[in-house]
């Protein structure tokens, strides 16, 4: 019983498939019991009032954007040396949902800053990367579109994925050095004394999780949902070329 | 490879070879710019380091779909593949043949249109510096943009998408390494970041841009 067993199309959908409810459940319970513990049930800090209480948004869809890509990753290379479908279709349904999640940092940053900053953007590094990022995520979307042929447009995001990860590390290391920026440093560590405290801290790490189950189910189900399209794809070709 | 490259300039120079398009490009885009921001000296001279870098970017950009796409159309990006020369090879030849004809010019030319946005002497000697060491990575990364999008019939706006956020970090080096220049300060790092750039496309790139061209020509 290998983990590759999950690349056949079939057996991949029927096991995600029972799966789904129960994953999208948890990321619900996750986030419901997450986000209303932490913007109800938690004290305004005494320094940023109760506008830090967006960070249950901004920082779990931040680290999800980071990891979406990173699941694209090795979903590439799974793809460009296995040769597997299944983990092509799922890099193809990551993306969109890893969209979304840096727009939803972006924008609950900029909301976030506006109070405290006094500005919706600044050229911050973190905020600078980010940026960087979408437009990334922006150019593998593209790519994917622009070419007919599956197999073909499978390889090359995989190609593009691959140097976009080694351009978008130099680039935030570029931003960094470019302008060192207003944006804190690291809130959580797990070797260091926290800089968020606990009472923040619990909720935070709830809506971590809920955020990435709901990354998993949105990925699961999209990628059966490209899985079916792929189906479809190469039935009405066969019945084209019966035809013809 | 020699003969590879110097195909490439000749057909660059010649008739419909866009030669000296890249230029004027530039050219165009340095003589817009006074125009959207006001004729003002002091501000033209701060922003004309970086108003000269990203003209360069444009127009190294703008030459980049001719790259693979007219070969790929007549068949003879296919004949390559089959010659003795390895795929990585072409990509790298035809990168050099980008960099001469618009990387080059565009190094020589920008302190001279530098004049029109009062860029200062000795911000324009390391202006030169910065774009002479920039440009080869902005050509070798364009070939890696130009073999991903090489069959497709709207290549150059998706390349243009691909392309420029991976262009950045030559970019925020090469200004600063001229603003920094520019007010005295101690510029080795990023000149540094920029050469280690330069050097480390040119080296791993091509293996992307084959990859790609090999697909492609499926």
């Amino acid at each position: 019983m290998s983990i590759w067993e999950y690349a056949n199309p079939r057996k991949f959908l029927a096991t995600t498939e029972p799966f789904l409810p129960w994953v999208f459940g948890a990321a619900g319970l996750c986030l419901g019991v997450g986000l209303i513990w932490g913007f109800f049930f938690t004290p305004d800090d005494y320094r940023q009032g109760s506008t830090v209480k967006i960070i249950y948004l901004h920082v779990p869809a931040a680290m999800m954007a980071i990891n979406a890509w990173i699941m694209m990753l090795v979903a590439s290379l799974i793809w460009l040396i296995r040769r597997h479908h299944v983990s092509a279709l799922a890099a193809r349904a990551a993306a969109p949902v890893g969209i979304v999640m840096t727009l939803i940092a972006l924008f609950t940053g900029a909301v976030w800053g506006q109070p405290m900053w006094g500005t919706w953007w600044a050229w911050d590094p973190r905020l600078t990367s980010f940026l960087i990022l979408f437009l990334f995520y922006l150019g593998y979307v593209a790519l994917w579109e622009a070419i007919a042929d599956p197999d073909t447009a499978a390889d090359l995001t995989s190609v593009l994925c691959m140097v976009g990860s080694v351009f978008a590390v130099l680039s935030r290391y570029a931003v960094n050095f470019w302008n060192q920026g207003l944006h804190q440093g690291a809130s959580l560590s797990l070797d260091r004394e926290e800089n968020v405290s606990d009472v923040y801290w619990q909720p935070l790490v709830i809506c971590m999780t809920g955020f990435g189950l709901l990354f998993l189910a949105l990925v699961l189900q999209r990628t059966g949902t490209e899985i079916r399209l792929r189906r479809a794809q190469a039935l009405r070709a066969r019945t084209e070329r019966a035809q013809a | 490879m020699r003969a590879l490259l110097i195909r490439d300039l000749r057909l660059a120079v010649r008739a419909g070879g866009g030669f000296g398009l890249g230029l004027a490009f530039f050219l165009i885009v340095v003589v817009l710019v006074p125009f959207g921001v006001g004729p003002e000296p002091s501000v033209l001279a701060r922003i004309a380091p970086g108003i000269l870098w990203v003209a360069a970017l444009l127009a190294a950009l703008l030459s980049l779909d001719r790259l693979f796409a007219l070969d790929h159309e007549d068949g003879a990006l296919a004949l390559l593949a089959t010659a003795p020369l390895p795929l990585e090879g072409v990509a790298i030849a035809k990168a050099a043949a980008h960099w001469i004809t618009t990387g080059l010019p565009l190094t020589i030319a920008a302190p001279a249109l530098g004049f029109l946005l009062h860029l200062s002497p000795q911000a324009g000697g390391w202006l030169m510096l910065t774009l002479a060491l920039g440009t080869p990575a902005l050509s070798v990364i364009g070939a890696f943009g130009a073999a991903l999008t090489v069959g497709l019939k709207r290549g150059g706006l998706l390349m243009s998408l691909i392309v420029l956020p991976m262009y950045m970090p030559t970019l925020i080096f090469g200004a600063e390494a001229v603003r920094r220049g520019s007010e005295g300060l101690v510029v080795t790092a990023p000149l540094l970041f920029l050469a280690g750039i330069s050097a480390g496309a040119i080296a791993l790139l091509p293996f992307a841009s084959a990859a790609a061209l090999r697909v492609n020509l499926r």
